[in-house]
């Protein structure tokens, strides 16, 4: 035990490395959206003018309302797909080896491999790229995560308390809709967000099922075309936003995980 | 019986439907085009051949695959070696603050792929903080050339796994039993030797699980390389990019595409063992 004092101090120094690596690059971000110059060379007075450029960028603004739009939509057919998914699958008697992998794969596939064989599957039917083939398409695995949440839920389901409906004379459907479904609620509720953030960061399939139009062109791709040909200060603004938005989202879908757990 | 089941898989066939449909139809198109023809102008010949498979191995791809494997495998090995301590700092924490360590060393992982690299072509690039940071320090020389070189990939690659890995190990190391801990300094093993042979080999299968993920995703990666690489390290990630996009010769992406899965799957099924492996151990120390 006279070994505990030195290992906690270690165990210290060493969370204080790490925590330094993984949150530097993401404050530089943030500080220099709000410096004057916007180069990383030297701070020259806190300003929001990048915020204000940002505002005023037709280009970026257009990128936001496309992901906004495919985000809401990917969510609500995943979050109903999902959920449906996970009740199918932890109601049924006997567990299926083909279904579990077939729910598990869209998380384990490389990104790429999915993303060469969407394109290749819509321009052998003839399907126009836009906006709705990028929705199918994080449909996929979207949906996957949320029936994950979904059934992770319904493991700790107390079953008795749909017996006890029943028993007290109600209907499947009434069972569902007063029983089941508010208990499941924070975790449809958490596995939505969830999805939304996954479909507001992804990128690579949206970049090859977008077709070519400008009309298509999410934020993530925006910011890979913007970042390609180098640094511009309107990105850290960008960023800021985007980080800002996705760590809200992320911490209201742990606070609905933790009251499900109590 | 048979009516809840058909009410279970009635309730699952909306998604199975657009499962089979955009994921598993594609993917099998995907597999059937590797073994087609480049037409003329682009596009399929549907004549069977394995020259796309043939292509993959040509010294000019082989070596593409060779530096693909080296980078993914470096960016493994030090997000390993950065994780472990991480990881078991958390898991020696007081119990109380574990849940919230877990979540900050997490949270990185869930802000934007994209936003996370730049970050780091902030940094590295010549008028960037670093090479102020030296200047600073009395540094006279040149600025160093820190961006697109092949540690400025490395380095993007370990920082955007990272997490992952730390939260991989973590799981692994709170498993662990305190008692076999206990046993072997009971028996004269110092901390030390606790470590490498009790701590460690039963922490291993959260080691395989934590790097084969870091492993797949750099080695098909191709947007790391593209940025902090500046399209001077080729990828297989890159390749197949081009030969989709640009070079439109799609029946080699794909092949290349199926290297990639087959490369996933093997590791996996390795992973897989190594946990095996490992629980096999744990029931001999165990009684």
């Amino acid at each position: 035990m006279s070994a505990a004092r030195p290992s906690r101090l270690q165990g210290r120094l060493v969370l204080f490395a790490v925590f330094g690596f993984l949150y530097l690059p993401i404050a530089v971000l943030v500080a220099l959206s709000f410096n004057d110059a916007g180069l990383p060379t030297s701070w020259s007075g806190f300003s929001f003018k990048w915020y204000a450029a940002l505002a005023g960028n037709g280009e970026i603004l257009g990128a936001a309302w496309n992901t906004l739009v495919v985000a809401l939509f990917a969510t609500l057919i995943s979050t109903v797909l999902g959920t449906l998914l996970g009740l199918g699958m932890e109601t049924r008697r006997r567990k299926s080896t083909g279904l579990e992998a077939l729910a598990f794969a869209p998380m384990v596939i490389p990104d790429i491999v999915l993303a060469v064989a969407l394109l290749t599957f819509f321009s052998l039917l003839n399907v126009t790229l836009g906006l709705h083939t990028i929705i199918i398409s994080h449909v996929i695995f979207d949906l996957a995560f949320v029936s994950s949440v979904v059934r992770a839920r319904l493991k700790h389901f107390d079953y008795s308390i749909v017996e006890a409906s029943r028993d007290l004379g109600a209907s499947g459907w009434t069972t569902f809709w007063r029983v089941t479904f508010p208990v499941l609620l924070p975790a449809i509720i958490a596995g939505g967000l969830l999805a939304f953030t996954l479909s507001v960061d992804e990128f690579i399939i949206a970049f090859f099922t977008a077709g070519a139009g400008r009309s298509s062109i999410t934020l993530p791709i925006q910011i890979y075309s913007m970042i390609r040909f180098g640094i511009t200060p309107e990105i850290n603004a960008l960023a800021t936003i985007v980080m800002g938005v996705s760590a809200l989202a992320l911490l209201i879908s742990q606070w609905l995980n933790k009251e499900q757990m109590q | 019986m048979s009516y809840q089941s058909a009410r279970s898989n009635l309730l699952a066939a909306p998604a199975i439907a657009w499962l089979v449909v955009f994921m598993v139809a594609p993917c099998l198109l995907i597999l059937s085009y590797a073994f087609f023809e480049r037409g003329v102008w682009g596009g399929i010949e549907y004549t069977v051949t394995l020259e796309n498979f043939a292509r993959v191995v040509d010294p000019l791809y082989a070596k593409i695959f060779l530096t693909s494997a080296r980078i993914a495998g470096l960016a493994t090995l030090l997000a390993i070696l950065i994780a472990y301590p991480a990881a078991y700092a958390i898991s020696r924490a007081p119990r109380l603050r574990q849940p919230m360590l877990l979540f900050f060393a997490v949270l990185p992982f869930w802000s934007n792929y994209l936003i996370r690299t730049y970050a780091w072509m902030v940094l590295l690039n010549r008028e960037g903080l670093i090479n102020n940071l030296l200047r600073w320090f009395g540094y006279q020389g040149e600025p160093l050339s820190l961006l697109y070189t092949e540690s400025a990939v490395i380095i993007g690659l370990v920082y955007n796994y990272l997490p992952f890995v730390i939260l991989a190990i973590y799981s692994s190391l709170s498993r662990l039993n305190p008692e076999l801990m206990e046993a072997s300094r009971d028996l004269g093993g110092g901390p030390i030797r606790t470590f490498w042979r009790v701590t460690l080999p039963l922490t291993l299968p959260g080691v395989a699980a934590g790097g084969v993920f870091v492993f797949v995703l750099s080695i098909g990666n191709f947007v790391t390389p593209a940025l902090l690489g500046g399209g001077r390290f080729q990828m297989i990630g890159n390749v197949v990019y081009d030969q989709f996009l640009s070079a439109n010769d799609w029946p080699f992406g794909a092949a290349l595409g199926l290297v990639l899965i087959a490369i996933m799957i093997l590791l996996l099924m390795l992973q897989a063992r190594a946990t095996a492996h490992a629980s096999g151990e744990r029931a001999r120390v165990e009684p």
